[in-house]
């Protein structure tokens, strides 16, 4: 019987190890080549003209000039007069000309008039407190939402009753709500929910209000000895992939599209390009050996994929280029929905935290931003949470690195550390008495929090808030905890040995730039016991074995457990044939250093090319599946913690706050690639960084517009902003049984959080809003309670 | 000091721009460039339909049909092929267009291919090759100072200018001297201790 377990440390050449990332020399020398740099001979350039409005109409389109220019190839009007356009930067018309030259100059004929609508762009603005829940009739779109934002269910049914709904629903359509778990009270609310109409214009942009109880929040807020209160949030902020959106299509024959696109879910391309293209999902090939970044905003065609494809069947197939230019990108390719909340927190005496209530709104788009899982990662006794979406004209929100999760780290983790200023107790003893709160990983954090305490000198380092620094310069400390899920998602590859000894894996990832292909590669050669380089790998088609989108940290337990199985499969049918010229029993076989022989000898083994030749004339292929209940065990895990803590200056006099250091430890099952799990928690520092201290999409509320898309008005860190950065794995034997977890999104949670309550140490009041930039420091600095330790009251 | 004197890296000094902002004349739409008067002194006018570019480019004379306004990183990576420098925000704030223009790194994004004639210009593609790595595409490989790879050639590019002009960098010189180029995977710790094995100080 196959052992598909990891091998034990004492096996491993290369699992656990810092191993330099394969694709390295192809990236330094500028020979990887990403969508964007798709030159074929007959490429014709795609642009794009978009609508500068918020909200508006279109009311007409004339493109009679651009059309008439030489060398425009192919043009299509995405949305014509009467249509309602709902963010600037969305598309109108798409063209495709031989030069990008011409491209522009078509994109610049092009006359389109627009009804300018109202609009709402600015997140910050606390929604009304006595918001109208919404009256009109229910649409099946407002019931997911409800389901989405865990509405009790007595709530829904009345909501139905009340309100009724704008068309009856069929006996069909309720089955197939049945079929997803809607439960049978709320289907027959919905039968028995009276007709009625919906009234014209009353649209509100405030939507979806969210109310959950937990415990008896009120007994629990009169009965403690203190209470703090305060806001907190952060702003709606762009993907800013360095790649832009794009792609390169060419119809290969009449019905067969090649696609290279810039994507984190290579064998999930085709079949959302299926339909719109009207094709079969099979005669779609997607490509993408490298991408410049996703962060989560890249999982679908896009609206810009499908173009790419339909102006080169407009164009007679040539391929066409369709990338979005830096101001597309930033206005409409990727948003972090917004999330600010008003948070009361009940602790008694001892400084044990009794009682959560927060009132909390978030924007990010058409439909509303997400709720954040407040309160984060502790689970107090007694809640109350009240939330509202806001609905806005500023592009849909898309997936951002843990969607949800660094939001709801800083509201959290902020109304915490004030509560502990409030009880004049130190953040990390607070934090350590209610570690218990965080569940079945208390013992875990709190043994991180002791060693990023020690990492960062916390206890020579800190102070309370009523003792600052003394001069202009304050320095303080932070701290923050978060967690995540991680499990590897579905992966299948084939795995193949060649008579000749060649070996390759063929497999429908990406490698988003986090270290797959070194990962796979590390993990074939330990089970196969060879070295990597002499397997070949290859990924980015979706005419390999499909294996799932990159995101929410599911990769590198998705490959590693495919890839395991595939190879351990692989190596005892190896086995098992070259066991009679060993004169043994495969299960006595082993392979070390690419060498064939009975476990334990030195001598008498065959060469790895030796061995293959044994294998008879055609190759041995397998498949390797994750997940696969027939081949345990499981390989992968969910649930990871991990603490953070910031060093920072302020200087008061201009409000600039500088990272001295950050310190991140980090608990992650098994550890593939030691070296680029390394870089994804540094990246993941970095860009927290960022987010903290530059990030925001500045939208003018009078013109709707986005002020900042570019890069030098909506920043990212630079090398000069990072301080110094420490990063600490939790390792040995009880985290690698745990199996494999994934590590991309969990550290770049907690630095917002890690950073404001840096600043809040510091300067001795808090700073409501992300990113702590000079003005917003200055602004808390000036408030009447400056002096007192509590949390800042208005944005 | 005087004006002439100020050139900048690009070699347009305060004058030269002043001559081309004063520029009165009318130009006829003709292919190559028209010789026109101004205050006084002779300027080519360039456009605007495609001229004759002659460029340049990793030892080679690499030519081309350009329209003026086609920027240095357009033909590379358009014409040439020499897609290792890319394009990202298009307007010299990020340095992954950086290229190297008589030794010294520009963004490649903001100089019109025609300005670029007659400069020796060097491309991430001919500092090494796999298997033949510059010192600088080694450490970048050692320390991980890369994770989806975009801004890497630019930052490759501005740290050999960087390491040939600095040999033993202070930490204050890294951070001011690197800071043209931004990445958005944050691979900054990399970059840094890269740039102190280039220069051989290791990190």
């Amino acid at each position: 019987m196959s052992q598909y377990s990891w091998p034990e440390e004492s096996q491993r050449k290369y699992i656990g190890k810092s191993v330099s990332r394969v694709d390295g020399p192809v990236k330094v020398t500028g020979r990887a080549k990403y969508t964007q740099d798709f030159n074929k001979k007959g490429l014709l350039y795609g642009k794009l003209v978009t609508c500068p409005h918020a909200h508006a109409r279109v009311v007409s389109v004339d493109v009679s000039a651009a059309e008439k220019m030489p060398g425009v190839k192919a043009l299509k009007v995405v949305q014509g007069p009467g249509k309602e356009i709902h963010w600037a930067g969305d598309e109108v018309v798409a063209l495709a000309a031989v030069s990008e030259q011409v491209a522009e100059d078509a994109a610049r004929a092009i006359a389109i008039q627009y009804e300018v609508l109202p609009h709402v762009v600015v997140d910050e603005t606390e929604p009304p407190k006595d918001i109208k829940v919404a009256s009109g009739p229910v649409t099946a779109e407002d019931i997911e939402d409800m389901f989405g934002n865990q509405v009790p269910l007595e709530e829904i049914a009345k909501a139905l009753a009340e309100r009724g709904v704008s068309t009856k629903f069929t006996e069909s359509q309720l089955k197939e709500y049945k079929g997803y778990g809607v439960p049978d009270s709320i289907i027959s609310a919905m039968r028995d929910a009276p007709v009625r109409e919906a009234a014209a214009g009353s649209k509100s942009p405030y939507k979806r209000t969210a109310t959950q109880q937990e415990g008896d929040p009120d007994a629990a807020f009169q009965q403690a000895a203190t209470v703090s209160e305060g806001l907190y949030g952060m702003p709606l902020i762009a993907h800013c992939c360095l790649e832009s959106h794009g792609a390169v299509s060419e119809w290969t024959d009449p019905g067969n599209l090649l696609v290279r696109i810039s994507t984190q879910n290579v064998s999930g391309i085709a079949a959302q390009m299926a339909e719109p293209l009207k094709v079969p999902a099979s005669s779609i090939r997607v490509e993408q050996q490298h991408i410049g970044g996703g962060f989560g905003s890249k999982f679908g065609p896009d609206s810009w994929g499908i173009l790419s494809a339909e102006l080169s069947k407009l164009a007679g197939g040539a391929p066409v280029k369709l990338m979005l230019d830096r101001r597309t990108e930033q206005q409409a390719a990727g948003a972090r929905p917004s999330a600010y909340a008003r948070v009361r927190i009940a602790c008694d005496r001892q400084g044990n935290v009794t009682a959560w209530d927060s009132s909390s709104w978030a924007t990010g788009g058409p439909t509303g931003g997400g709720m954040p899982p407040l309160p984060y990662v502790f689970k107090v006794p007694a809640q109350r949470k009240v939330h509202t979406a806001v609905l806005t004209n500023t592009g849909p929100a898309r997936a951002w690195r843990a969607p949800n999760h660094p939001q709801a780290c800083l509201i959290t983790m902020a109304a915490l550390d004030d509560a502990a200023a409030k009880l004049g107790m130190d953040p990390l003893e607070f934090f350590q008495k209610n570690i218990q709160l965080t569940g079945p990983r208390a013992k875990l954090y709190a043994e991180e929090l002791n060693i990023a305490a020690e990492l960062i000198g916390w206890k020579q380092n800190w102070h309370p808030r009523t003792r600052l620094t003394q001069g202009h310069i304050k320095r303080g400390l932070g701290l923050s905890l978060h967690t995540w899920g991680g499990r590897g998602h579905e992966s299948h590859c084939d795995l193949t040995i060649h008579p000749d000894g060649a070996v390759d894996i063929k497999m429908g990832t990406q490698d988003l730039g986090t270290g797959t292909r070194t990962a796979v590669l590390m993990v074939a050669a330990d089970s196969l016991g060879i070295p990597m380089q002499q397997i070949n790998l290859y990924i980015g088609d979706s005419r390999y074995p499909m294996s799932g989108g990159s995101g929410g940290s599911t990769t590198i337990g998705g490959v590693s457990a495919s890839t395991r199985r595939a190879a351990v499969d692989a190596r005892d049918q190896l086995l098992a044939k070259v066991a009679p010229a060993l004169k043994s029993e495969p299960a006595n076989l082993e392979i070390v250093d690419g060498v064939v022989r009975v476990k334990g000898s030195t001598a008498g083994g065959l060469s790895w090319k030796q061995a293959c030749a044994k294998i008879g004339a055609m190759p041995i292929t397998v498949r390797g599946n994750n997940p696969d209940k027939t081949k345990l065990p499981d390989l992968t895990n969910s649930g990871v913690g991990g603490v953070q803590m910031a060093d920072v200056s302020v200087d008061t006099e201009t409000g600039i706050v500088k990272i001295n250091k950050m310190v991140a430890v980090q608990d992650v099952g098994l550890v593939i690639n030691e070296k680029t799990a390394a870089s994804q928690v540094y990246g993941a520092l970095i860009m927290g960084i960022t987010y903290s201290l530059f990030e925001e999409k500045v939208m003018d509320p009078v013109t709707g517009r986005m002020l900042n898309p570019n890069m030098e008005f909506y920043r990212l860190a630079g090398l000069a902003d990072t301080g110094e950065l420490v990063v600490r794995f939790m390792r040995g034997p009880e985290q690698d049984k745990r199996g494999v977890i994934g590590l991309g999104e969990p550290p770049v949670v907690s630095p917002g959080a890690a950073i404001s309550n840096a600043v809040a140490n510091a300067i001795g009041v808090r700073v409501p809003s992300l990113p702590l930039t000079p003005d917003r420091v200055l602004a808390a600095l000036d408030q009447p309670t400056a002096n007192a330790t509590t949390a800042g009251g208005a944005l | 000091m005087s004006d002439e004197d100020r050139k900048h890296p690009d070699g347009m000094s305060r004058r030269d721009f002043m001559k081309l902002g004063g520029l009165t004349v009318a130009v006829p739409m003709v292919v190559g460039p028209t010789v026109v008067q101004v205050a006084g002194e002779d300027v080519q006018v360039f456009g605007p339909g495609k001229a004759p570019v002659t460029l340049m480019v990793n030892g080679k004379k690499l030519t081309a049909e350009l329209e003026p306004r086609v920027t240095l990183l357009d033909a590379l990576r358009d014409h040439f092929d020499l897609t290792g420098a890319k394009r990202v925000c298009d307007r010299g704030t990020c340095g992954a267009c950086t290229v190297l223009l008589d030794g010294k790194p520009v963004y490649a994004c903001s100089m019109l291919a025609i300005d670029a004639q007659g400069r020796q210009i060097t491309t991430v593609e001919a500092l090494g090759e796999p298997g033949k790595l510059h010192p600088v595409q080694q450490a970048f490989i050692d320390n991980d100072a890369q994770q989806c790879g975009f801004c890497t050639p630019g930052f490759v590019v501005a740290t050999a200018a960087f390491v040939s002009k600095h040999p033993n960098p202070t930490d204050d010189q890294i951070r001011r001297g690197l800071s043209g180029n931004l990445c958005r995977c944050g691979t900054y710790a990399g970059v840094r201790a890269a740039v102190k094995q280039a220069a051989g100080k290791r990190a």
